[in-house]
């Protein structure tokens, strides 16, 4: 990044009507048709320039609604001021104090809404780009950082397992060790990340983002200990016996995959997208010369509306695919993946059939598949999510030609930790429920994360470590005296 | 990084691997796996623990090798390393005492039943080995089946050693015996295989348990690519198995789904055996 010759700007303190004025900057992107054949990155990422003057569209609001909007209440305007004024280490700081990712949260939050929608500027013409601002401040900080950071606190002799490496335990293992817990993070996987690695794609989330906040881990202190599946390889007691951890943080995610119950499910070229994501991204498979194989279909269909779906067909495109389609059971405006995923697969070509919903996987005479019969639905009464129903059209069966399915219906708590733990209490669905303290029913033991709330979102996931982290140290303090 | 802290070859292309993963060793049970990554760059395969060494802190993996990985894995030496072990994994084996139990392993699937039947003598049971192989060279572990059977049949498809014909033969003419009342059976090997020795135990309702081996990734349930139909029901291999009620399995199904990369598989064995040559042509 070269600092761009006139800084008048920076100097300058834009009146209110001039920032006004300023339009909504346009995230640097490459062109659809071309990015849709590589995993290179999709979003290029703001300016130095374009950075500044996106943030001196911020009118700095007392009562800041777009804080409201923040899981985690980032303090939007301060990072963003510090922006204006060209201080983009400053503004890193801002945001790191509530937000222990930021690289990672500006490329998946979803700002459309949270923070972004309740922007004042969404009544005039467009909120401030508080996505991409987070996202060049972070980035930023990562080229331009004086070293990585360090953990100041004194030692408190106390030691915590940090179970599952994705965005809920790396952040309750950072904020522990700051405050100078002895930490190890036990990962099941041969690499840490969660979601951030096995599932969001290189286009959408660079391994090197991800593998740079875990060596920021590691500079903590942090021990990151891979292929150790608790209840499995070690069983909670033990961490807390004779491994002699004084407490416990389970952030294991919600990993168990879901599938359709419709015939012709088990064809070959039928793929959960757990596992086709996990073959493309952590397996590397989107590499030719990998070991691990993937299917590349040539017809590709995608079930579901969320962000794994968004993220498996645009995968499938990169893969080779010529035709790739989202079949959806709702309409568009139902769809709950982000706003700026829908756009980018647009672009890339995606095809999207909604108000559909498959019924039957078609194999041929080798087992394969090749094809899907679906039936139109229409939208009906509210249903308990709020949304409205989507109700099967009698007669509408119809049939796709497709040689790859890959099932994107989201996923549930995989059982394999909360079984093998006993005393653990769970909800119907088998999420683990913990108290306001983000303690289980075992004392000692926290949790957070998608294995608490059910599948939600990187924000969230990281909020709940920062707060356990919070609730852990009270807990070993409140011990210690008592 | 896990030790390999001893390798020896048990027949033509099968490697027995000692592997220092303490915990692991610590916490298995009969019947279970771990999925392992010989090299940084390699697939997740699963491999049955053969044995641990608890004091060592080892486990024992057999291996054969026919494609890439396992190819790959041969070339590591004793002092080097596999990057990735991870597990125990799988339900462990259900043992109990039945009376007589007759365990079937066919080819590699001798090195699954062998801590089966050591796990079933243990428990009281009479144990009757038949392991099988195409060839004389292909049987293994015979002389550690011998040790704890009562009884132990070779089969060889050529009749190169023990009784000419398939495990199959040997079960039939055990059930055909008077002296011999089978209550249990234990199968491991091909999916050929052990869909047969179920055709032939369901008829006379001999509870029979496979253990299958499906392609599997994460080994702990989180992709499903492992899944099998029992009884009419998904069931994950990987968490829910790998041993099931061999008269509720769909075989054929299990056996279709295991084409699935045949070509990539050939494909990169292929490459892997070019590349092999150019560098010792060098
Ligand atoms: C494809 C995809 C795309 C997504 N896109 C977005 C997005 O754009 N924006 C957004 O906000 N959210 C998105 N999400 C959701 C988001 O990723 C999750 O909400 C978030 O990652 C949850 O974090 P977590 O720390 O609870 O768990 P995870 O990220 O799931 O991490 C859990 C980790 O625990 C490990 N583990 C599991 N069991 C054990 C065990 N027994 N022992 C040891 N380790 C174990 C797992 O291997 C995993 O590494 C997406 C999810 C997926 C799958
Ligand atoms: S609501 Fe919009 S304009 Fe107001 S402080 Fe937040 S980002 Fe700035
Ligand atoms: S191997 Fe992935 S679920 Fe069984």
């Amino acid at each position: 990044m070269s600092r761009e010759e006139d800084s008048v700007e920076r100097s300058e303190k834009p009146s209110a009507k001039e920032r006004m004025a300023i339009p909504r900057v346009e995230m640097p992107q490459r062109e659809g048709r071309e990015r849709n054949k590589d995993f290179e990155e999709v979003n290029l990422g703001l300016g130095e320039q374009a950075a500044i003057r996106e943030a001196q569209r911020c009118l700095q609001c007392k009562t800041a609604r777009c804080v409201e909007g923040c899981p985690v209440g980032i303090d939007i305007p301060g990072f963003i001021k510090l922006i204006a004024e060209g201080d983009f280490l400053g503004a890193a700081a801002i945001l790191r104090k509530d937000n222990n990712l930021p690289a990672v949260t500006g490329r998946v939050c979803p700002q459309e809404t949270q923070c972004e929608v309740k922007c004042v500027r969404c009544k005039t013409d467009a909120p401030v780009a508080i996505g991409w601002l987070a996202r060049f401040v972070s980035d930023y900080e990562v080229e331009h950082r004086s070293g990585r950071p360090k953990a100041s606190a004194a030692k408190t002799g106390k030691k915590v397992a940090c179970i599952g490496s994705g965005p809920a335990g790396i952040t309750c293992a950072g904020e522990l060790a700051k405050m100078g817990v002895d930490v190890t993070l036990f990962e099941a996987f041969h690499k840490p990340g969660g979601v951030l690695v096995y599932g969001i794609p290189e286009f959408r989330m660079p391994n090197r983002v991800v593998a740079d906040e875990i060596e920021n881990l590691e500079s903590l202190g942090v021990k990151i200990e891979t292929n150790v599946i608790v209840g499995r390889t070690l069983t909670l007691e033990q961490l807390t016996g004779e491994e002699g951890f004084d407490a416990v943080y389970i952030a294991v995610g919600a990993g168990l995959p879901s599938f359709m119950n419709v015939p012709g499910e088990n064809f070959k070229g039928v793929y959960s997208a757990n596992e086709y994501l996990t073959r493309s991204n952590l397996m590397e498979a989107y590499d030719a010369r990998a070991d691990t194989p993937i299917i590349r279909g040539k017809r590709v269909c995608v079930i579901g509306g969320g962000n794994t779906a968004m993220d498996a067909v645009r995968t499938s495109k990169r893969l080779g695919a010529e035709e790739s389609m989202i079949v959806y059971r709702r309409a568009r405006e139902q769809m709950p993946a982000r706003a700026e995923e829908v756009a980018h697969a647009e672009e890339e070509d995606i095809k999207f059939e909604f108000l559909t919903a498959p019924v039957e996987v078609l194999g041929d005479e080798k087992g394969w598949v090749k094809g899907l019969r679906c039936i139109r639905m229409r939208l009906g009464e509210l249903d308990e999510s709020g949304r409205r129903r989507p109700v099967p059209i009698e007669g509408s069966e119809f049939e796709i030609e497709c040689d790859l399915v890959v099932v994107a219906i989201g996923t549930r708590a995989n059982p394999l930790l909360t079984k093998a733990t006993a005393g653990l209490k769970l909800n119907k669905w088998g999420y683990i429920e913990v108290d306001d303290n983000m303690m289980t029913s075992i004392a000692g033991v926290f949790a957070g994360g998608d294995i608490v709330r059910g599948s939600a979102t990187v924000i969230l996931a990281m909020g709940d470590g920062k707060c356990a982290a919070a609730s852990i140290d009270r807990y070993l303090v409140g011990r210690q005296n008592g | 990084m896990y030790e390999l802290v001893e390798k020896k070859s048990i027949g033509s292309g099968v490697t027995q691997y000692e592997i220092r993963a303490q915990r692991i060793a610590r916490s298995r049970k009969c019947g279970q796996f771990v999925i392992v990554r010989a090299l940084e760059h390699s697939e997740r395969i699963p491999l049955t623990i053969a044995d641990v060494d608890i004091e060592r802190g080892t486990i024992t993996l057999i291996v054969q090798a026919v494609g890439k990985s396992t190819l790959e894995m041969t070339r590591l030496e004793k002092g080097q390393g596999f990057a990735d072990v991870a597990g125990p994994l799988g339900q462990p084996s259900h043992i109990e005492k039945y009376g007589t139990v007759v365990v079937i392993g066919g080819g590699l699937g001798t090195a699954v039943v062998y801590p089966q039947a050591v796990a079933l003598r243990n428990a009281g049971n009479k144990i009757i080995s038949i392991i099988g192989a195409r060839t004389k060279e292909l049987l293994i572990l015979e002389e550690l089946a011998a040790s704890v059977s009562d009884r132990l049949i070779l089969t060889t498809d050529d009749g190169s050693a023990g009784m000419k014909g398939l495990v199959t033969d040997a079960l039939k003419m055990l059930l055909e015996e008077d002296e011999t009342n089978v209550d249990a059976v234990y199968c491991a090997g091909p999916v050929i295989m052990m869909k047969h020795v179920s055709e032939v135990t369901k008829p006379l309702n001999i509870r029979t348990i496979v253990s299958l081996n499906p392609v599997m990734v994460d080994g702990t349930g989180m992709c499903g690519g492992c899944r099998v139909t029992v009884g009419g029901k998904r069931k994950f291999a990987c968490v829910d198995g790998p041993e099931f009620d061999g008269h509720e399995v769909d075989f054929d199904e299990l056996m279709d789904r295991l084409t699935t990369y045949r070509d990539h598989e050939q494909k990169t064995l292929k490459r892997y055996k070019d590349h092999e040559c150019k560098l010792r042509q060098q």
